[in-house]
């Protein structure tokens, strides 16, 4: 099986009339529940209604005035607990409108004739302005500080741009390339891309603090987070995010055996099914609490059934077998005890019910840690549990010259939610420039 | 003959008369939010099959079918000699009735026939005459829309003595323009003519026309209501307004002659609800449910009311009401202006995964239920009639406690 035709589509385009009848369901809700529950606000009926009127450059213009990652959004927001989980639709006992189709629909059409987005009365300003991070957070930050004239660099130690949305988000929901066109689109509105530059490696921060007049902190979040088992450095353990990575830039197009997967969030299951589609002959997860608590999305566990998944649920792992390689991953089963701070009830491994599941590759999927080391260095900028703490309607940090938003504030969630981020700190330079 | 196969009743066979030359690209429609045509417009004339050959046909039909009725539809040139020839010969062939097609608004209308009859109520009676002279079936006259007063023609048609009339014909018309070539639709190479317009579309004018012909003693005849005939509900309605019978068309070449099935089954349970025997048990009920606007009782009053375990929250009425009403439905504490609303929409900063009040399988969130101030509602109807859910908005009546009071009584008898 080739790598294209293993990660098809999860939600296929619209064909033209099909967009057009499904558009014309939509109410036309006033202050559309859609809208409020999109995080960064998008025109829904408006951009619909446009659909339905033939107008696709004018609905791409609507969504992009309001998320200028669009695109990206409507191939990997988790619509049903976000617009399409608050259409109105329910209530009438009908199937919500399709919005996350769309508007691919009409982002496709949009970069399928020339992505030109019109910059037109940007009055220049002399405002210099670095986004630290290459990622959707500093993209949308760009962005905005471009539509009102600033002078923005972005600076990313990856040698593409576009963060997770380039190196991390399943190959079944967007490629690279659907990033990467996002990333065109935003450099033709004049912000300056400066790839493989590591903060503050490729540049100290006094310098960055001399030559900027603000900075914006957009850089997600660091590594998968270990699991601090014995035997984790054997040949055959992978991080997800280097797992994902691997096979979206094509340094992986093949695997085998069998796979065990430690987690239970979306990119556990990002990796898992990534996994069975690569060839892998079975696919195991590990999950040290029982499906109820699974933090993935439940359209992600049903995707993953589908995909033949198996689950192991109260399972939680000690130590991973092997020489040369990796043999297999050896657990304990959990029970589970009282609720924690989460109000999620704590797994407690329970004495002697070890067992060995043999596997010739791990996939530990448990999260992601912080960027201490950066964070650390930025003066005057306050952490809470390693997270940036930003006023949440400019992004501005303690240091008012510094701003953040995505991940590394919010300790990470979806795109849309750094896009929103990156928005309304791209707003709150602006007013604080201004 | 497959028509009759499929239920219908009876035929009218349209129009016979000396065989004409068609342009091809006929038809043109209007579609409503991807429903395909509310409304059909054609340029296409009268039969283009010679007379004999239309004659010969309907021979055939009735001797197969003798109990179903043909009516043959008739335009020719405007002598007395082309239309007793015509009439003679459509009976011979066994024809049941006559409709002479005074409202053909295009093409025919430019040789003196159609609807350059119609429009002109002394002639329309002159012909009516003429027919009349050696007629042994019923007459109809087709009526045309297009013209300021439906009824002078009406009047004109019952002077000349015609048995019955039949209308509308096809509204004056052009769908559309093509946005890349310019052109309107139907293009017929790069040019097109007005056509005549029919369909779902037409059916509110058609039912007026007819309450205002059968609603006038002098015109007053037996009717065969046309226009917007879709199934049982628009027959129903046709008969309440007091036609005789219905005619369909557009819904036909729409769905195929299959379409007569529930609207026999239909009517049929309608009228086994309403205990109706017969159709002329409803015929006309609702003629005199229509009057001038001078008699209609202004102390009556209703309300619009929102039955909150319905509504969805898609707000459409509040929105309809601040734009297109009364600035009388409220959502929020206070009497809050939409772009008040939308602005602090705008402001909110949510952030996955949402809590679940946001999603509406959780029911509708209280604030998005709007509110009526039933003092400064009018009644106007606009809420309901925006409302996507059945049910949920009604126009309720308010005993006002006042008897009932016209303009004209008000006024007294000064309009």
């Amino acid at each position: 099986m080739t790598h294209g035709d293993a990660f098809q589509d999860i939600h296929p385009p619209f064909a033209p009339q099909e967009a057009v009848v499904e558009a014309n369901r939509c109410l036309f809700c006033f202050d559309a529940p859609c809208t409020v529950a999109c995080p960064t606000h998008i025109d829904v009926p408006r951009f619909i209604k446009k659909i339905a009127t033939n107008n696709l450059r004018g609905s791409a213009a609507a969504i992009l005035e309001s998320n200028i990652l669009g695109s990206s959004c409507s191939r990997v927001c988790p619509v049903d607990v976000l617009c399409e989980g608050a259409c109105v639709m329910h209530r009438y006992n009908k199937q919500p409108i399709e919005i996350g189709r769309l508007q691919r629909y009409s982002m496709d059409h949009f970069y399928a004739n020339g992505a030109k987005l019109p910059m037109n009365g940007v009055v220049e300003r002399k405002e210099r302005i670095a986004c630290i991070g290459g990622g959707p957070a500093s993209l949308a930050c760009g962005a905005e500080l471009r539509r009102h004239g600033f002078q923005v660099t972005i600076f990313d130690a990856q040698p593409l741009a576009g963060g997770l949305n380039t190196y991390g988000v399943a190959q079944y929901k967007m490629r690279p390339s659907d990033s990467l066109r996002e990333v065109e689109l935003i450099r033709s509105m004049g912000v300056h891309f400066e790839q493989n530059v590591q903060i503050p490696a490729g540049m100290p921060l006094e310098l960055l603090e001399k030559r900027f007049d603000a900075i914006f902190i957009g850089v997600g979040l660091g590594p998968t987070e270990s699991p601090g088992l014995a035997g984790e450095q054997t040949s055959g353990v992978v991080d997800a995010l280097h797992f994902i990575a691997g096979y979206k830039t094509g340094r992986v197009t093949q695997i085998s055996g069998r796979v065990v997967v430690i987690g239970g969030g979306n990119t556990a299951i990002d990796a898992a099914n990534a996994a069975h589609l690569l060839g892998a002959d079975e696919v195991h997860m590990l999950y040290r609490r029982s499906e109820k608590e699974m933090p993935a999305f439940p359209f992600e566990y049903k995707h993953a059934k589908q995909h033949r998944i198996r689950f192991h649920w109260l399972t939680l792992p000690v130590a991973i077998h092997g020489g040369e390689k990796v043999t297999g991953v050896e657990c304990l089963r959990t029970q589970l005890g009282s609720p924690d701070k989460t109000g999620r009830r704590q797994p407690e491994p329970i004495e002697g019910s070890n067992f060995t599941i043999p596997c010739d590759i791990v996939i530990p999927a448990l999260g992601q840690t912080r960027l201490l080391p950066l964070l650390e260095q930025l003066r005057g900028v306050e952490l809470c549990d390693g997270r940036v703490v930003t006023n949440a309607a400019t992004g501005q940090t303690k240091n008012p010259k510094y701003f953040a938003g995505g991940d590394c504030v919010n300790g990470g969630r979806e795109v849309v939610d750094a896009v929103a981020d990156g928005k309304r700190a791209g707003q709150g330079i602006a007013a604080w420039l201004t | 003959m497959r028509a009759f196969d499929a239920g219908w009743g009876g035929a009218v066979w349209k129009t016979i008369g000396e065989p004409i030359v068609n342009v091809s690209s006929r038809y043109s429609s209007v579609d409503l939010n991807g429903q395909r045509m509310m409304g059909l417009n054609n340029i296409e004339l009268i039969s283009d099959r010679p007379i004999a050959v239309n004659l010969r046909e309907i021979s055939e039909v009735k001797k197969r079918y003798p109990k179903h009725a043909v009516i043959a539809s008739l335009m020719v040139e405007s002598t007395r000699e082309a239309w007793h020839s015509i009439v003679k010969q459509s009976e011979d062939a066994g024809a049941d009735g006559l409709e002479l097609n005074f409202g053909c608004p295009h093409g025919m209308s430019e040789r003196g026939m159609g609807s350059a009859v119609g429009q002109v109520p002394d002639y329309a009676q002159m012909i009516t005459e003429w027919v009349k002279e050696v007629a042994r079936t019923p007459v109809l006259v087709k009526l045309t829309p297009n013209i300021t007063d439906i009824r002078v023609v009406a009047q004109a048609a019952k002077r000349g003595g015609a048995d019955g009339l039949s209308a509308i014909n096809t509204i004056n018309s052009i769908t559309g323009v093509d946005l890349d070539t310019f052109v309107p639709r139907p293009d017929v190479g790069g040019q097109s003519g007005h056509g005549g317009y029919c369909g779902p579309a037409v059916k509110p004018i058609a039912l007026h026309m007819i309450q205002q012909v059968l609603g006038s003693a002098d015109s007053n005849l037996p009717m065969s209501g046309i226009g917007g005939v879709s199934g049982w509900r628009e027959a129903a309605e046709f008969i309440l307004m007091g036609c005789t019978n219905v005619q369909v068309c557009t819904a036909a070449m729409h769905y195929g002659f299959r379409m007569v099935e529930d609207m026999a089954d239909g009517l049929s349970s309608w009228m086994d609800e309403k205990g109706f025997q017969t159709i002329g048990d409803f015929r006309g009920l609702s003629l005199p449910k229509v009057t001038e606007w001078k008699h209609l009782d202004l102390n009556y009053k209703i309300v619009a009311r929102i039955h909150d375990e319905k509504c969805i929250g898609c707000d459409l009425c509040y929105t309809a009401c601040w734009d297109g009403a009364h600035q009388c439905i409220h959502l929020g504490p206070d009497h809050q202006a939409p772009a008040t609303i939308e602005a602090a929409s705008r402001q909110r900063i949510t952030q996955t995964p949402l809590p679940a009040s946001y999603h509406r399988t959780n029911g509708t969130p209280r604030e998005r239920i709007p509110r009526i101030d039933e003092d400064e509602c009018v009644g106007c109807n606009l809420c309901a009639l925006v409302c996507p859910v059945e049910g949920c908005i009604t126009m309720d009546q308010v005993f006002t406690g006042k008897p009932k009071q016209s303009w004209e009584q008000r006024n007294g008898g000064a309009s």
